[in-house]
């Protein structure tokens, strides 16, 4: 099946477990939402998934189009096809921009093969228009001194050089003002298509108005408690969380 | 990060080719040995008297242990051999050189473009030059660049006014053997005015077990002339340790300008013990850019003596302290006239059990005015079990002088390597871009050619060091 499939997953931190038998499935070519409220484990979710050595699987399943990517390193995954944009993205000194995602293309390439620089620059420059960055940001190092929209904005450049066909977005909305949040979006929105499968992890609505979903799930300690349609959103966004939580308590 | 387990994998360098030597001074070093290496050379009675004083000085001096590190102790000198060579004649074209050394030319990977852009080409294998290729247009100028033995008999009158003067035989332990037992190295004068427009290259290996590498350069750039010099250096590894000490003067006469650039990948056996400094005259500019790749020990301070008004120093170096190494390097800037200014820029690179450490001299006294020096000392430390200590030693008196220190120690993050990976780039691919990062600015200073080979020896070294 063309789907990254998360069966009965339980991830730990530690001694401390966080995810607790989440099941979830995102076919190709649909956007699905994760919402909740802080402390959920929205962020464990993506870091596990994305194979952060200190976020311990301790059982369950992930699958990329029926293969396990849990034996996989980060960059195994990330070459198999997914992609994590971050809700902090690191900064690393000395490293341009442009030849950091030249090497990430460059690791995807078989053993000899080059990269053609005119075809990298020509794309980089076309998405990096899409994206309203000025051409300066090729020759600057990695997310170094950039704002927090700036970062997030060069996370979705960098998707859409890699063009994964999985990707995980965690927070991406946080710090964004409007403006921003229009821009990022709108770098999304062009990306959608049966190529690509996206898991948006928000806590706020507000990003579903841009970003509009096929599916939102609500997750609540480390589990998917309620599914829905792009309604359900709404409905929480009038309700709280804590209307969640009580008609988990009633049941 | 599973970058506990260490071990350099050296995929250049680890390598040798069986070699026949006409000339083999035997290991041990005696007033005996001193002869045999004058006697193959053919010099003159005064370099004879040169060598067999040095010598006397060498085991005179007691080992600097007092300060340096005692791995010193480990070198077995009377396990040494002094002085090996065939019995060719130094080669002018690349046609006339053996296809076992092409090979090793090419293992080494000195791309196709650097034989085309730079002028000259001395190649130092074992301790005769066997390659050496100079452009007409150096010639046509008026320099002389040849081995320092060619130097010493042809030129006399050059060679003798400065040979031994900007570092004497009895500045340190090593300085003296190789006064003792120098051969090879490169001799270049640039005359009056002359801006020597390509650089000129010698690269140079050692490829004998237990040989020690003794070249001597000797370079003076007289008024208003202009010259670069790059050196680089790789050795094939061998079981037991082998010993590489140089000696390096360099001479700038009033407005003269030198770059002297090293990019120096020892296999993690050789312990690389050399001497470097220049004099700088009124006006002059001298720029000892060096990087320190491999090695089991590497001392070395390049150094500047501005001796005249106005004169300019830098030193600007990378070193790569891989696991069992330590790299001992740093700069020596002596302030000895007024309005003289010096710079100083390092990054070192400390990973697995390895270990870089600055020493910084920095010297202006009472009497001068208008002196500057800036110091700028950069650790990266790759793993917990690496170590950096910086020791710098600034003397600024007087009122009119000034100098500035900045000193920085730097970690990658597995949250970095995370983000990284994320893109799909493996963890050493992840490392080597970092640390390409951090010297990024310095490399930008070498040579196009040098620095993409540098990017490639980061590359190797990152390669090895983890998982």
């Amino acid at each position: 099946m063309n789907a990254l499939e998360i069966k009965d997953l339980h991830v730990s931190i530690g001694d401390k477990e966080i995810i607790r038998g989440l099941t979830l499935t995102v076919p190709r070519g649909e956007v699905h939402a994760i919402m909740g409220p802080n402390g959920s484990g929205k962020s464990t979710l993506s870091k596990a998934i994305g194979g952060h050595p200190d976020y311990v699987v301790t059982s369950g399943t992930v699958r990329l189009d029926g293969v396990n990517i849990l034996d996989m390193a980060a960059d195994a995954r990330a070459r198999a096809g997914l992609f994590l944009a971050f809700q902090y993205p690191m900064e690393i000194p000395g490293v341009s921009n442009a030849n950091f995602i030249r090497a990430a293309l460059q690791a995807r390439l078989p053993d000899g093969e080059e990269l053609e620089a005119t075809d990298f620059y020509a794309q980089l420059y076309a998405e990096m228009d899409k994206l309203e960055m000025s051409r300066t940001f090729t020759a600057r190092s990695v997310n170094e001194g950039f704002s927090g929209g700036e970062k997030k904005r060069n996370e979705i450049l960098q998707m859409a050089m890699l063009k994964p066909k999985y990707a995980i977005l965690d927070e991406t909305d946080s710090g964004l003002d409007i403006d921003a949040l229009r821009i990022v979006s709108a770098g999304v929105n062009a990306q959608r298509g049966p190529g690509l499968g996206a898991l948006v992890i928000t806590h706020y609505q507000r990003l579903l108005d841009y970003i509009v979903p096929d599916h939102v799930h609500v997750m609540v300690e480390g589990r998917i408690v309620r599914t829905g349609g792009k309604e359900l959103a709404l409905e929480l966004e009038e309700k709280g969380y804590d209307f969640i939580k009580e008609s988990l308590t009633t049941v | 990060m599973s970058t506990d387990t260490l071990d350099i994998d050296r995929t250049r360098g680890d390598f040798s080719y069986p070699e026949q030597h006409t000339f083999d001074a035997g290991t041990g070093l005696t007033h005996d040995t001193i002869d045999y290496i004058s006697g193959v050379k053919g010099e003159p009675d005064w370099i004879r008297e040169f060598r067999h004083k040095a010598l006397d000085t060498f085991l005179a001096k007691p080992m600097p242990t007092h300060w340096a590190s005692h791995d010193l102790e480990n070198i077995v000198f009377k396990n040494i051999r002094y002085y090996l060579a065939n019995a060719q004649k130094p080669k002018r074209s690349w046609d006339d050189v053996s296809e076992d050394e092409k090979r090793t030319f090419e293992r080494l990977g000195i791309p196709e473009q650097e034989r085309r852009f730079l002028a000259g080409v001395e190649a130092q294998f074992d301790s005769e030059a066997v390659y050496s290729n100079i452009k007409a247009a150096v010639g046509e100028q008026g320099v002389i660049f040849c081995g320092s033995t060619e130097g010493l008999k042809e030129h006399p009158e050059i060679f003798r006014k400065w040979f031994g003067k900007v570092i004497p035989t009895g500045d340190n332990k090593f300085s003296a053997l190789n006064s003792a037992v120098f051969s090879g190295g490169s001799f270049i004068y640039v005359p009056p005015g002359v801006k020597v427009k390509h650089p000129l290259q010698a690269y140079f290996r050692i490829n004998a077990e237990n040989f020690g590498q003794f070249e001597r350069t000797l370079i003076i750039a007289d008024e208003g002339s202009e010259v670069m010099y790059m050196e680089g250096c790789t050795a094939p590894k061998f079981e037991t340790a082998t010993l590489h000490s140089a000696v390096v003067e360099l001479v700038a006469m009033k407005g003269a300008k030198i770059q002297y650039i090293t990019v120096q990948n020892w296999s993690a056996n050789v312990f690389n013990l050399v001497t470097k400094r220049a004099i700088a005259h009124e006006e002059a500019e001298v720029k000892w850019i060096d990087c320190n790749i491999g090695s089991r020990l590497t001392m070395k301070y390049p150094g500047v003596i501005l001796k005249g008004r106005k004169a300019r120093g830098e030193v600007i170096s990378i070193a790569l302290a891989g696991d069992g190494q330590h790299q001992d390097t740093g700069a020596k800037m002596v302030h000895a006239a007024d309005e003289t200014t010096s710079n100083i820029v390092s990054k070192s690179i400390s990973l697995g059990t390895g270990r870089a450490t600055y020493r910084g001299l920095v010297h202006i006294p009472k009497h001068l005015k208008g002196c500057k020096n800036n110091t700028e000392c950069d650790a990266l430390l790759i793993n917990s079990t690496a170590r950096t200590d910086t020791y710098p030693a600034i003397t600024v008196r007087g009122t009119g002088n000034s100098s500035q220190h900045e000193a920085s120690v730097s970690q990658i993050s597995a949250e970095q390597i995370f983000y990284m990976m994320s893109r799909g780039l493996t963890e050493a691919q992840a490392m080597s871009l970092s640390v390409n990062g951090f010297v990024n600015d310095l490399v930008r200073q070498f040579p196009m050619e040098y620095s993409v080979e540098l990017k490639r020896l980061i590359d190797l070294e990152m390669e090895g060091s983890v998982g």
